[in-house]
């Protein structure tokens, strides 16, 4: 598949970007550095990977630009604002309707089954009464994802009863399902064979060209990272190669 | 919406939680029960204690009493009359009671109390304690069924029954002293036997009011007082002038029949026979015995009252004092009016008890200093308070136990949040606010502990209910009567359910499943997402 790029190179303003981005961490006594000064930005649409190997702090970079944690130094912004200094439920609201996100390790909640699973972005966003209301709606809308995650046969299974493919679907569905402006993923094959995890990038590519979604996806594997349009290495906390992907 | 689906869902698939809920849920049965089997026996006890007692009682300080009892009413109904609806008068004073049984005198220390049966019963319902008006069961099975109906007049004339049983017990009685002057030649030289068949009707104790007229060796000795002397020749079938209710625990006692172990009441003396009364003299320290017949058998189940009160006719009680003489001297017992003589203490029923306070204080600022006004509550205060306490001290001891119970969550919960770790930092992730990731494990909590407290008030009623039927199958299954009625005087357990009690247990519960859920929920929310969605 040749490279196209989409990007709107006229878009004067990046969609995400972090600027300067410092990170370190308490061992005990001692500070691990584990980001020294990260800047990278994307535009809407864009499918960046970040590679590095273990401890490269790829995780934690992807962890503050999904304000999952706070930078110690720099920025991050989107569209234009600052929101890594935001209070705590702004940030939350922010991780709840722009960022979705999917992990290595799928993160499904055990005790709800898929359809629950994929609905709870949206049970978070409203309140009791307000997803009462609607949720006949609301339903639909997880329906809808979850066939174009070709899960529909699995509505009422639990997490234990699906495959580690199946449940990594899931998990976009779920990371998708409230309509996010970044997707956010975390290894997502890391944990799938390369059959399955083909599969999974055949689906971030799809969602990434038909819907325009940008893409962020963390690995270690640098197949997996090539079938970004862009790639950024890091190691030991620092930007070393900005590439585009073969 | 997802902290009401997880909490419930958490709910469903932690098993180890519910069971430390199952012992919130022990606390509130067990809460339950005793609190309704406590405030049954008390409730039973305060009807018990008030069928003995009016509303508000004036007493004299004096033993003596006040010797205008007309006086004393005017004035109790011209300062409190429109909140009382009955009063009554008595005398109350210490005696002792003797009679034989099986060849020997018994004695019983009692307090014999005057009363006026018409009035004493419309200040407090004594008629239904009187054993007549009772069925009498023995271990499940009736024995004898009511001589009278319950709402009879109160009076002190016998029952048929009784007079039947006074007729024999006089035969019994002339055969006796008859033998013990046959077997005692000493007393038969100096008393012709003809005479003591005679006198068999009187008692081996010499009685004051009677005695010297029954002795024909002197009838003619000339007595400044003969005239005054009671002229009536006394007819040994006819019932004494005084006539007593005697409580049932003075002339019986409980025992266990060897072969059965089948619990039974041995009773020493029945109504329609004579006892020996001996008071004291008002005015004077003298002794003063006199002959009365029982007439009814009193049983509250207050053992304090069943084994000490004796109830006199007033009339009779305040004569033998010296309180009271009729008009006519040669018929002392005739015309007498107690409204002439000295009383003790004035019993009231109040239209409301609510405004108890209120008489006592008016009555203790208008009346006489002679006078001491209480309610019955007041005046059992001790007994009342000791019990009050005791359900107090057992309740702070049960809820002690659904504190435990409280900690037991608290450990689990701790336990659930670690195991629960990553989940939350998935919510997180999502979105979730800290706020929202407390209220799932705080809500979590709370269907705990309704839950737990839900099935504890239902086993709790459920016990409550069927109290007799456990203590039925638990004697049955032990072979020993758990609950047994001649220690306790009730034929069942009684129970009395508050239901503010039941909601205060249920809400005490639940309130400690929640407070148990704070800690661990706090924890919760403060996980750092990055951290918990490293957690392996």
């Amino acid at each position: 598949m040749p490279p196209t790029r989409t990007i709107p190179m006229t878009s004067a303003q990046p969609h995400i970007c972090a600027k300067a981005l410092d990170k370190a961490y308490r061992k005990g006594e001692h500070r691990v550095p584990v980001l020294r000064g990260v800047d990278i930005s994307l535009y809407r649409g864009e499918f960046l990977s970040i590679v590095g190997s273990s401890g490269s702090g790829k995780s934690t970079l992807m962890h503050l630009l999904g304000l999952l944690d706070e930078p110690d130094n720099g920025e991050v912004w989107l569209d234009g604002t600052r929101i890594d200094k935001l209070p705590a439920t702004t940030r939350d609201e922010l991780r709840n309707n722009v960022f979705g996100f999917v992990f290595q390790f799928y993160h499904l909640l055990p005790e709800l089954n898929l359809l629950e699973n994929v609905l709870s972005p949206l049970m978070i966003r409203y309140s009791f009464l307000q997803y009462w209301r609607n949720r006949k709606e609301l339903r639909e809308k997880g329906l809808e994802i979850i066939e174009k995650v070709g899960l529909s046969h699995r509505l009422k299974h639990r997490p234990s009863e699906l495959s580690g493919g199946e449940m990594q679907r899931a998990a976009i569905a779920r990371a998708l399902v409230g309509q996010p402006s970044v997707l956010l993923a975390d290894e997502p094959t890391g944990n799938l064979d390369s059959r399955t995890g083909q599969e999974i990038m055949t689906l971030l590519h799809k969602l990434n060209t038909d819907d325009h979604l940008t893409i962020i996806m963390v690995t270690h594997d640098d197949a997996i990272a090539n079938q970004a349009q862009r790639i950024v290495r890091l190691s030991e906390g620092r930007i070393q190669a900005l590439g585009e992907a073969a | 919406m997802y902290k009401f689906l997880l909490s419930t869902r958490y709910l469903k698939t932690r098993f180890i939680a519910l069971a430390s809920v199952i012992s919130v849920t022990l606390g509130v049965a067990t809460m339950i029960v005793v609190n309704s089997v406590m405030s049954g026996f008390s409730s039973q006890m305060r009807e018990r204690i008030h069928a003995t007692l009016g509303d508000v009682m004036v007493e004299a300080t004096s033993m003596d009493g006040t010797d205008n009892p007309e006086q004393l009413l005017s004035d109790v109904e011209a300062l409190a009359g429109q909140y009382i609806e009955a009063v009554t008068p008595t005398v109350e004073i210490y005696g002792m009671m003797s009679f034989r049984w099986m060849g020997q005198d018994i004695y019983r220390l009692v307090t014999l109390v005057g009363i006026v049966p018409e009035t004493k019963n419309q200040v407090s319902p004594l008629a239904k304690y009187l054993m007549s008006r009772q069925q009498i069961k023995e271990n499940d099975v009736v024995v004898r069924e009511p001589l009278r109906s319950e709402d009879s007049p109160l009076d002190w004339s016998l029952t048929k029954e009784g007079l039947e049983d006074r007729a024999s017990w006089i035969r019994a009685k002339q055969f006796e002293d008859f033998n013990r002057q046959l077997n005692t030649p000493s007393v038969t030289q100096t008393t012709p036997p003809s005479q003591n068949l005679g006198a068999a009707s009187e008692f081996s104790l010499e009685v004051g009011g009677t005695p010297k007229i029954a002795n024909p060796d002197a009838p003619d000795l000339a007595d400044p007082f003969a005239s005054a002397a009671p002229a009536i020749s006394h007819d040994p079938e006819a019932p004494q002038a005084a006539r007593i209710y005697v409580g049932s625990g003075l002339i019986s006692f409980p025992f266990k029949e060897r072969e059965t172990g089948i619990a039974k009441t041995q009773y020493m003396a029945k109504p329609g026979q004579d006892v020996i009364l001996t008071t004291i003299k008002a005015g004077q320290p003298e002794p003063a015995p006199f002959k009365a017949t029982i007439v009814d058998v009193f049983k509250s189940g207050m053992s304090e009252y069943d084994s000490n009160l004796v109830f006199c006719n007033l009339e009779e009680l305040q004569y033998v004092r010296g309180m009271l003489s009729g008009p006519d001297p040669t018929r002392p017992h005739d015309n007498l009016d107690w409204k002439k003589g000295a009383i003790t203490t004035l019993q009231i029923k109040l239209k409301d008890y609510r405004d108890a306070a209120e008489v006592v204080r008016r009555l203790s600022q208008g009346l006489d200093y002679k006078y001491q006004v209480r309610t019955w509550e007041q005046k059992q205060g001790p007994l009342l308070e000791a019990v009050a306490v005791e359900s107090a001290i057992l309740n702070v001891l049960l809820f002690l136990i659904i504190t435990v119970a409280g900690f037991g969550i608290l450990a689990i919960f701790y336990m659930i949040v670690v195991e629960k770790t990553r989940d939350i930092g998935i919510l997180k992730a999502l979105g979730a606010s800290s706020r929202g990731i407390m209220v799932v494990f705080l809500s979590y909590g709370l269907s705990l502990g309704i839950a737990g407290s839900g099935v504890g008030v239902i086993l709790g009623l459920l016990f409550v209910y069927y109290i007799n039927q456990i203590e039925a199958l638990l004697s049955w299954f032990t072979g020993r009567k758990v609950f047994d009625e001649t220690i306790y005087y009730f034929h069942e357990i009684p129970t009395v359910v508050h239901p503010s009690m039941v909601i205060w247990v249920a809400l005490g519960a639940m309130l400690i499943a929640v407070l148990a859920s704070v800690l661990p929920a706090r924890r919760a929310a403060a996980l750092h997402p990055v951290r918990a969605l490293r957690y392996e």
